[in-house]
């Protein structure tokens, strides 16, 4: 078996000052933007291309493709987003990113930036993450000081400049379009895609828009080549992930492992399993909005062909474990809440479906649900998952969803008998 | 603070006024914004009124009602929840005599829910202005509220 865990984008992690760009100069950081400053632009999105790198804040989709869009799109000025707005609960691996090792953000954005030859870029850092806004701003200073960032950089004559842009305590805010009118000063509300930001995105200008860690992923690709790269991982799935490790487990945390690795692995070989000798009730994969699966689904591996042909996603990267004493439907309840409390109201499917939700989930927790309240449940989740304007509503049911297919018996049981009987 | 110095110091286009109702709400005694400051707000950046108000209300770092001079944030999700976050919450219930959304008697905490505070590996977790915490056990919790109530007087 290979090795399970894999330090590249962790690599500097505990070993450099994340408030020194020395020390990130000395364990060879900013080496791959002086590469990158030698290449074509093209050759730098080709090395993406080649890599396989596919997004890390959920969608999967491939960077390499969504940088050549924006490059091809009419349109300027062009912008570059660094989406640092992670909520998600059970994610924090974009915290850890800009804490421990925030020139690599920098890095992977400013080598963006050459090969689409866009002068300005955000980093879009979520209001609750105080200490990540102070360290990324003291890093762009240091940036801009050594001549990495700002001004005719390294003397190359090329321009570009980042700006933190702080969120203000809200969710949806991470979904692409809710956050470009954030920027833009409006309450955050998702639009409908088409068009995507890459042809229309902040002031109606192309705009990249990718995740912290897909960033912090591009200089390791500028470094190893595209094919280089690309010999981590399997063949759908390139690289390392970034997985949060959190819930009933000994040892939670951050971890850094090769794709392939099985969601059992990073639990028992990485997390050291459960606490007090108790066995696993269920796991969320991805956040709130991803399935929930039981033990024995466990040995799926992290692998996007095999998480979709299994039917399952792997979201940002949470794998958040429950034991034996932890209760399906309470659970269920407490992740629609969630969403009921972070939908941003615009569409009536996600608005009034997680209202309705709700109300069902509670008749299954009180005992007073029928089996008619459970044909309406499923047309009530295909409804939103259908529906719903962006991701938030459409991933909501999830959880419920994977649920009811794993763990029908906790539904079934507590159909009301009374009820059951008199149909 | 006043609304002009919080907009002087981050700017008046639409783009920076999050950030400036953000700063000068923090800047309040009580953490919010009237309707006078949003009035003021709209004016000072030519914004309509309106749109000021649905942004202020929209997230929920700002609020539009007055707040104790440290906002105690709990995290309400589920990699807390199974560790026992709900019982955080009646302990700090008890310690501020105050309920879940209420502010202590003496104006200087007020209890909120939030969701996931990305700290989820030291579970359970909350956050105090700035300032995160994890890992809480009831010591813990006993130690970090004396040194709010201290600090107050700085
Ligand atoms: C409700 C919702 C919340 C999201 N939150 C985030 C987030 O916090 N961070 C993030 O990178 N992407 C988030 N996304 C995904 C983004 O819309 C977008 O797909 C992503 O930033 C693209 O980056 P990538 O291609 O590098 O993955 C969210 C999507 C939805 C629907
Ligand atoms: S799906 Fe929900 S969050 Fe998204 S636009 Fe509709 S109401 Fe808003
Ligand atoms: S779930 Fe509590 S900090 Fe993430």
């Amino acid at each position: 078996m290979s090795e399970l865990i894999y330090r590249l984008l962790t690599k500097n992690f505990n070993q450099i000052d994340p408030g020194s760009i020395d020390d990130y100069v000395t364990r060879g950081g900013y080496l791959s933007l002086k590469k990158a400053l030698k290449m074509k632009d093209m050759e730098i999105i080709d090395e993406i291309k080649a890599s396989g790198l596919k997004g890390r804040g959920g969608a999967a989709f491939p960077t390499g493709l969504k940088m050549e869009a924006v490059k091809m799109a009419e349109g300027s000025p062009k912008y570059i987003i660094c989406n640092a707005d992670e909520g998600e609960p059970g994610n924090f691996k974009d915290r850890y990113l800009m804490e421990n090792d925030p020139h690599q953000v920098i890095e992977g954005m400013v080598i963006c930036a050459i090969a689409t030859g866009i002068r300005f870029g955000y980093i879009f850092i979520r209001g609750e993450y105080v200490k990540s806004q102070k360290i990324m701003e003291t890093a762009l200073e240091q940036a801009r000081g050594k001549g990495f960032l700002g001004e005719n950089i390294l003397n190359t004559g090329f321009n570009f400049d980042i700006d933190i842009y702080t969120g203000a305590g809200s969710y949806v805010c991470g979904e692409e379009f809710a956050l470009l009118v954030t920027i833009e000063g409006k309450s955050g509300r998702a639009t409908y895609k088409p068009p995507f930001p890459t042809t229309m995105g902040l002031y109606d200008k192309p705009t990249q828009i990718n995740n912290v860690e897909t960033f912090c992923t591009i200089p390791h690709i500028i470094e190893l080549g595209g094919t280089g790269f690309g010999k981590i991982g399997t063949a759908s799935s390139k690289g390392t992930k970034l997985v949060c490790l959190s819930g009933n487990v000994k040892r939670p945390g951050l971890y850094e492992v090769p794709f392939g690795t099985t969601v059992r692995q990073v639990i028992y070989d990485l997390g050291g399993g459960v606490p007090n000798n108790r066995t696993i009730k269920m796991v969320q994969l991805g956040g709130a909005s991803g399935p929930i699966l039981p033990d024995e689904m466990l040995d799926v591996a992290i692998d996007f062909d095999e998480m979709r042909k299994n039917d399952l996603t792997f979201g940002s990267g949470a794998i958040i474990v429950m034991d034996e004493r932890i209760d399906v439907l309470d659970i269920l309840k407490r992740i629609v809440q969630f969403f009921h409390h972070e939908s941003c109201g615009k569409c009536t499917p996600c608005r009034e479906g997680l209202t309705q939700l709700l109300i069902l989930i509670d008749r299954f927790i009180e005992g007073t649900a029928s089996m008619q309240d459970l044909s309406l449940m499923n047309i009530l989740m295909d409804t939103m998952t259908n529906s719903s304007i962006c991701g938030l509503g459409q991933a909501a049911p999830t959880a419920v969803r994977k649920a009811l297919e794993y763990f029908p018996e906790e539904f079934t049981s507590r159909i009301s008998n009374h009820v059951a009987a008199a149909m | 603070m006043q609304v002009k110095d919080a907009l002087d110091k981050y700017g008046r286009s639409p783009d920076k006024l999050i950030g400036a109702m953000l700063a000068y709400q923090n800047s309040t005694p009580c953490n919010y914004l009237t309707e006078d400051d949003i009035r003021e707000f709209a004016k000072e950046t030519g914004l309509p009124e309106s749109r000021v108000h649905s942004v202020a209300s929209f997230y929920s770092l700002l609020s539009t009602k007055p707040r104790g001079k440290y906002i105690v944030q709990v995290c309400y999700d589920v990699p807390c929840y199974v560790n026992d976050s709900l019982n955080l919450v009646k302990e700090l219930e008890r310690m501020l005599k105050a309920k879940m959304g209420e502010t202590t008697e003496d104006g200087l905490f007020t209890l909120e829910y939030s969701s996931c505070l990305g700290c989820c590996d030291k579970a359970p977790a909350m956050q105090i202005g700035e300032n995160l915490y994890g890992s809480l056990t009831k010591e813990k919790l006993s130690d970090i509220l004396t040194e709010y109530r201290r600090k107050r007087h700085e």
